[in-house]
């Protein structure tokens, strides 16, 4: 059995070792590409794709490793609980974070092509310019 | 609302002794705690799996501990749509995951390739659903898939208003519409509640009803 490159001993240990190992350089790959697009992105709302979004992968693939290090059925809850209360959380603070962005002006009118909030808030602005 | 939840109109007998009021409140206790017992069950798997130890004694010991959770710091109860699809549920969860490898490969070349020249826009997208669960369900999966967060939900009219990363022509956006109500059908087809999966069955090829076609095409860029 040949498991990329390793001609000898090719046994169940080695490969999930080296699942252990791309598993982990690939979650590792995708935080730098996260902090890459921290620097490289224009906004406020751009960044917070960058930030927030290749760590639901990144985090997946390094509890992917951890789970196949220790190898005990009993680690796999937990893992699974870390990994589900991420995809609960992260969620809530881009949306919070977001909103709050957008009401307080934070977002570069010129990096969008389309805005459909924009009209309804200005709608609802103008109805209570009215209204005064 | 639903026709059953309407009270019954009290028999003069009832009114007289008060009766109907203590067995109405009796009843609504017991529909609450019937409501919050799925979400029990989860606290009890979250103490479980927290100790690592799923045996009965720890298990009662956790559900205790739910109990006073849910009795002490009351929230307004999630009311379940009463229907979840198992097998749907399942080809949901592989595709939420194909989904979010996907575009994660597909942010990262975003932020190779343009980086600050990047161009986004604010998608405003109308759901079929009304309820709240479904708001909550389906924006927490577009903002999990990324490349897509909910800026602003308006609870009135049901639409979500999404942050859309690399999106460059009204027909891109047009693109991501379509993708965000597929994923809202394939929701539906898993954890709808009846009313929700007749209305999706109805719907057919055409695609969504005509109102929110209108409000869609109302709120295009000129």
């Amino acid at each position: 059995m040949i498991v990329l490159g390793l001609t000898e001993g090719g046994t169940l240990d080695q490969v999930l070792d080296w699942i252990v190992v791309i598993s982990m350089v690939s979650g590792a790959l995708l935080s730098v590409a996260a902090g890459i697009g921290l620097l490289r992105f224009p906004d406020l709302f751009s960044r917070m794709h960058a930030a927030t979004k290749p760590q639901v992968l990144g985090l997946f693939l390094m509890l992917l490793s951890v789970a196949l290090q220790i190898r005990a059925w009993s680690a796999v809850p937990i893992l699974v609980l870390a990994w589900f209360f991420q995809l609960l959380t992260a969620p809530v603070t881009a949306h919070m974070v977001g909103r709050a962005g957008y009401r307080t002006r934070h977002l570069k009118q010129e990096t969008l092509v389309l805005d459909d909030l924009n009209e309804v808030v200005s709608e609802a602005q103008r109805r209570l310019d009215e209204g005064r | 609302m639903s026709p059953h939840r309407h009270p019954r109109p009290a028999r003069p007998s009832e009114l007289l002794t008060g009766a109907r009021s203590a067995r109405a409140r009796a009843r609504r206790r017991r529909a609450r705690f019937l409501i919050e017992l799925p979400l029990m069950l989860w606290l009890v798997l979250v103490w479980g799996a927290l100790w690592r130890d799923f045996s009965p004694g720890n298990l009662i010991f956790g559900f205790v501990i739910a109990l006073g959770v849910v009795t002490t710091f009351k929230l307004p109860p999630v009311e379940l749509s009463g229907r979840f699809n198992p097998w749907q549920g399942l080809v949901f969860t592989v595709l939420f995951l194909r989904e979010i490898v996907r575009a994660s490969i597909q942010v990262v070349l975003v932020v190779l390739r343009r980086g600050p020249k990047v161009r986004n826009a604010v998608i405003g997208i109308r759901m079929r659903s009304q309820e709240d669960l479904m708001a909550t369900v389906l924006g927490h999966v577009l903002t999990l898939i990324p490349g897509s967060f909910v800026v602003e939900i308006d609870r009135t009219t049901s639409t979500l208003y999404l942050h859309v990363l690399d999106i460059n022509t009204v027909q891109e956006a047009e693109d991501f519409r379509r993708q965000v109500r597929s994923i809202e059908a394939r929701i539906i087809r898993m954890m709808g509640s009846r009313e929700e999966l007749a209305a999706l069955d109805a719907e057919g090829p055409a695609g969504p009803d005509p109102a929110a076609r209108a409000n869609r095409s109302m709120k295009e860029h000129p």
